[in-house]
């Protein structure tokens, strides 16, 4: 009997509060504006995805404190997709229709994003998608932060081949078999076949999800590297790196007989691990933590005050990465294109999206083009003991991004950018010069 | 000592100095080391190797242990501890260790210091430095150095050193323009038989763009067709013994984790999905131990898994007393609620962590002693933290059979699984045994966790990736049976790495899940069928 008053209390006072909040927020001058945040909390990707959660609502704090978008306040909805694919295109569609969300920042493995592109075709949203992937994509609805292939993988590779980077003629891809893997390597094969190198000196290589036992893997880059100047570019996934990392260290394979590039890997991932094993390999990002520039101190800062404030796990080990600085970016760009546009409207934000410009910290001020699109510097980063990189090689510039790689045929006759809607006139007269600077 | 090696070593650099021609190095020799352009510093690097001073040998040695650092106007320093050298001089100066940034190098420019200053100590006075050096130069055989090889060659006198030394001579000696001395390289090569010198005898038998062979000498390309035959057999035989190697350490890896199940699968007839998550809670046990050794004894955090085995073993068989007297003490006769009711516990275990210790893994480092491992053969390194292991597999499973066989626990456990009635009517509190059995085996599954925090990772799901391969290598041992459990591990281990280097990690997982199949369509009690055995839950 008791329980059940005590229950009925509880929730009256919940409809209460639940129903006091919006006339509050009501009785404002504007209304705040709603922004979806759409990553996995828990299940696999948790241990990527967690983190990009973290920075973006500590984004929307640092704008709320500073004014917010047109003098509204954001108002950020989260949901946990659970690393589940379907379940994307679920959350996708309540945050579209049900929340009403002006703009989506979210998603990570390719598949995820795949599978929330239908829903923001037909509901007309505004994704902004924060990892470095294979390309071959170019949606009217997306904005893609994290770079495309020729802002990672062909300059890490063209780095291996140079004489700086050891001049390695032989080439071991290693990879988990999924899309971006198969995709980036089928990109990298044709470019390696541009460069004058034969099939019998690429060797292909795919493990399952998870794949924790690299003995077989390791012999066989070892049997590889008696056939010339071997390196190893590894397109593994996840905590997979850990088992193989310390496998290679194990059999005597040093970063100076064999560097592995890894695509994958950043500074949260080698949060988890320990990094001795894996000193000397190399990773291509257009970011890192160690990067010094007066931006990148404050966004670290900032990161590192927001950790503290709200008491998030892990405390003073946190760190920020690639995708972390990418969603930060694409936040402040949706901000300014909003403010341009002067409506949160779909389709005047594309459009206003276009050639906005953001002082990064990358140290760069980085560009938002045509093609849906970030102009992004490349580093090649050398991992160091304590879990950082420091930096061996960088683009003299940011490098304008190619979704639709020129080594996979049939992508000539793709568009360069979207026409869906008129472009403005911005300047890509400078564009095209940076284009071609990728192909050093 | 160190000053007496010192100096000769500076002696021997005069003489290498003397035919080269000196050059005395500068400040300004050094600056392009603190700037960013690579082709800078590799020139920079250039100048001091061939200047060959002992100023050149203390650069060189810091370099290789990435102790040379810059002020902010480029002046190159030594550091050593918290004091600052001046390179040239060799004297302390003012600046503060604030002040400086370490100097990067890359790989490539690394490979050159580290064989460089191998080439300048392949006649230092102690055996032991010599021997690394020359160690060093066979693994990366660098042919600039073929003066340095042929001087130290002429006056080595250590019979062991001298044989390693005229190898080293050999894989510098194939382009030498004396056919005679090209036919005793690629003879000391085919002895070695590294297959990993396959790279440079294999352009001798190529042919030119006109059709004339690389190597003009025939008897030059037999003899190097001959080492490459030689290289063949010992590459097939690493092959062999690396794969019996990894098939018997991915056995022992998937023995340790289902032995705890084969005890309370086995031989209770839990039907338990939570058994990954007592693997996780051992291995969070041991990341613990780690960390308060790390904290409080930071001396011995060498030793920490010696002290993680009894904690993990300890956290796990708690947990799994207190899931039994909560949970399957009530369902016992009910495999479906069992299995749903630790799927469910499985589930909130694996968010608790989350929540307690964060979505990300976590850092659990080998200790020294388990990182590296031991050259069995050329090319064949067997790495210390598997054998240390398989020896651990061992042993836990000896203790396992020790208690089920020999202690009083375990008879009751025997007769209680076999007949529970009589053995109640024999006065065992069959209850009592129930949650003991199954402690232990959660016990069991502990220290499985602490034994794959070092070979793996250590996260929230780590249990998942294990709970299917686990019931794989019971059922095909047959449930009920240690041996069985013990034989069906190594049997799946041996069998997917026999099979992976044909058709790739992808299709073996696949085809080792159809072998299983088929195998159980035959026996459908696994290999070690028990006889009579009465189906009792």
């Amino acid at each position: 009997m008791k329980r059940r008053k005590l229950l009925k209390i509880l929730s009256l006072t919940a409809c209460l509060a639940i129903a006091a909040v919006p006339s509050f927020t009501k009785a404002a001058s504007s209304e705040p504006i709603k922004v979806g945040i759409l990553h996995s909390l828990s299940g696999t990707m948790a241990i990527s995805e967690t983190s990009l959660k973290d920075v973006a609502l500590m984004t929307i704090e640092e704008i709320n404190k500073n004014g917010g978008v047109m003098g509204r306040q954001i108002e950020a909805v989260v949901v946990d997709p659970a690393s589940n694919w379907p379940l994307f295109a679920e959350k996708a569609r309540q945050l579209l229709s049900q929340d009403k969300v002006a703009v989506v920042f979210g998603c990570w493995t390719s598949v995820s994003r795949k599978s929330v592109l239908p829903v923001f075709e037909e509901l007309n949203g505004l994704l902004f998608y924060p990892v470095q992937y294979e390309g071959e994509e170019m949606q009217k609805n997306v904005f893609y932060t994290g770079a495309a292939p020729n802002q990672q993988a062909i300059p890490a590779v063209e780095y291996l081949m140079s004489k700086e980077g050891g001049g390695a003629t032989r080439f071991f891809l290693l990879g988990t078999d999924y899309v971006y893997p198969r995709t980036t390597n089928k990109i990298l094969r044709a470019f390696l076949h541009a460069k004058g190198v034969q099939d019998s000196d690429i060797a292909e290589v795919y493990t399952p999800f998870g794949h924790s036992d690299y003995q077989t893997i390791v012999a066989d880059v070892k049997k590889f590297a008696q056939g010339g100047k071997t390196a190893v570019i590894s397109t593994i996934n996840g905590d997979s790196n850990v088992p193989f990392y310390k496998e290679l260290g194990n059999q005597g394979i040093k970063a100076t007989d064999v560097p592995v590039v890894a695509f994958s890997v950043g500074e949260e991932e080698l949060r988890g691990i320990d990094a001795k094993p894996l000193a000397g390999h190399l990773a291509a990002w257009n970011y890192f933590m160690s990067l010094r520039n007066p931006v990148n101190t404050a966004f670290k800062k900032e990161w590192a005050a927001y950790v503290q404030a709200h008491n998030l796990p892990g405390g003073d080990k946190r760190v920020t990465n690639d995708p972390m600085e990418a969603t930060y970016v694409g936040i402040h760009m949706w901000k300014q294109a909003v403010e341009k546009a002067g409506t949160t409207n779909v389709d005047k934000v594309i459009e206003a999206a276009y050639g906005q410009k953001f002082n990064a910290p990358c140290g760069f001020e980085l560009e938002l083009d045509a093609n849906h699109h970030l102009h992004k510097p490349v580093f090649i980063g050398e991992i160091r003991p304590d879990g950082q990189f420091s930096v061996v090689w960088k683009t003299k510039g940011p490098v304008r991004a190619q979704p639709w790689s020129p080594y996979i045929p049939g992508n000539e006759s793709k568009p360069d950018h979207l026409t869906v809607v008129p472009l403005l006139p911005v300047d890509h007269g400078t564009d095209t010069a940076t284009a071609q600077d990728v192909g050093r | 000592m160190r000053r007496s090696l010192c100096t000769l070593t500076v002696i021997m650099f005069w003489m290498i100095a003397g035919v080269s021609g000196a050059v005395g190095l500068t400040a300004d020799d050094l600056k392009p080391l603190a700037e960013d352009d690579f082709d800078a510093k590799s020139q920079a690097i250039d100048r001091v190797i061939a200047s060959g001073n002992d100023v050149a040998l203390r650069l060189l040695e810091a370099l290789n242990k990435e102790r040379v650092v810059a002020t902010d106007d480029d002046t190159v320093l030594i550091q050593e501890g918290n004091t600052l050298k001046d390179p040239i001089t060799n004297a302390p100066v003012s600046t503060a260790a604030s002040e400086v940034q370490p100097i990067a190098l890359n790989n490539s420019l690394r490979a050159r210091v580290a064989s460089a200053l191998s080439g300048l100590r392949l006649q230092a006075p102690d055996r032991a430095v010599r021997a690394r050096a020359i160690d060093a130069l066979l693994h990366g055989p660098d042919p600039s150095l073929k003066a340095e090889i042929e001087a130290a060659r002429s006056k080595e006198l250590d019979p062991v050193l001298k044989n390693r030394l005229d190898q080293l001579w050999a894989l510098t000696a194939l382009q030498d323009p004396d056919p005679a001395k090209r036919l005793q390289a690629a003879q000391l090569i085919g002895q070695r038989k590294d297959p990993q010198m396959r790279g440079l005898l294999l352009p001798l038998l190529e042919k030119n763009k006109d059709g004339a062979y690389a190597e003009s000498d025939p008897k030059v390309r037999a003899a190097a067709g001959d080492a490459l035959k030689a290289m063949a057999f010992e590459q097939w035989q690493i092959e062999m013994v690396g794969t019996l190697f990894a098939g018997l350490s991915l056995g022992s890896i998937l023995l340790l984790a289902a032995l705890g199940l084969a005890i309370t699968y086995g031989l209770i007839g839990v039907i338990n999905m939570a058994h990954g998550e007592f693997l996780m809670i051992g291995a969070y046990a041991t990341y613990l131990v780690q960390e308060f050794f790390r904290r409080n004894l930071a001396g011995a955090l060498d030793w920490y898994p010696l002290a993680a085995v009894p904690v993990s073993f300890m956290a796990a068989a708690i947990a799994g007393f207190i899931l039994e007297r909560l949970v399957l003490r009530l369902l016992y006769g009910r495999p479906l609620e069992t299995l749903l009711s630790t799927f469910g516990v499985s589930l909130v275990l694996i968010q608790t962590v989350r929540v307690v210790f964060g979505a990300q893994n976590v850092q659990v480092a080998n200790p020294s002693w388990m990182s590296g491992g031991v050259a069995i053969m050329p090319n064949l390194i067997l790495p210390f933290n598997r054998i240390a292991i398989m020896i651990f597999a061992l042993l836990v499973v000896g203790t396992a059979a020790l208690v089920l066989n020999r202690t009083r626990l375990g008879l009751f456990i025997r007769a209680t699984t076999q007949n529970r009635r009589m053995a109640a009517c024999c006065g065992i509190r069959t209850w009592k045994v129930d949650s003991y059995a199954f402690a232990f085996g959660a016990g069991i599954a502990g220290l499985g966790g602490c034994a794959l925090s070092q070979i793996g990772n250590v996260g929230p799901d780590l249990g998942q990736s294990y709970i299917i391969d686990s019931f794989m290598a019971v059922v095909l041992g047959g449930v009920g049976q240690l041996a069985g459990t013990i034989v069906g591990a190594m049997g799946l281990g041996l069998v997917s790495k026999v099979i992976e280097p044909f058709w790739g990690a992808v299709l073996a997982k696949i085809a080792v899940l159809v072998l299983i199949v088929l195998f159980i369509q035959k026996r459908p009690r696994g290999l070690f069928a028990l006889k009579g055995r009465s189906v009792e839950i």
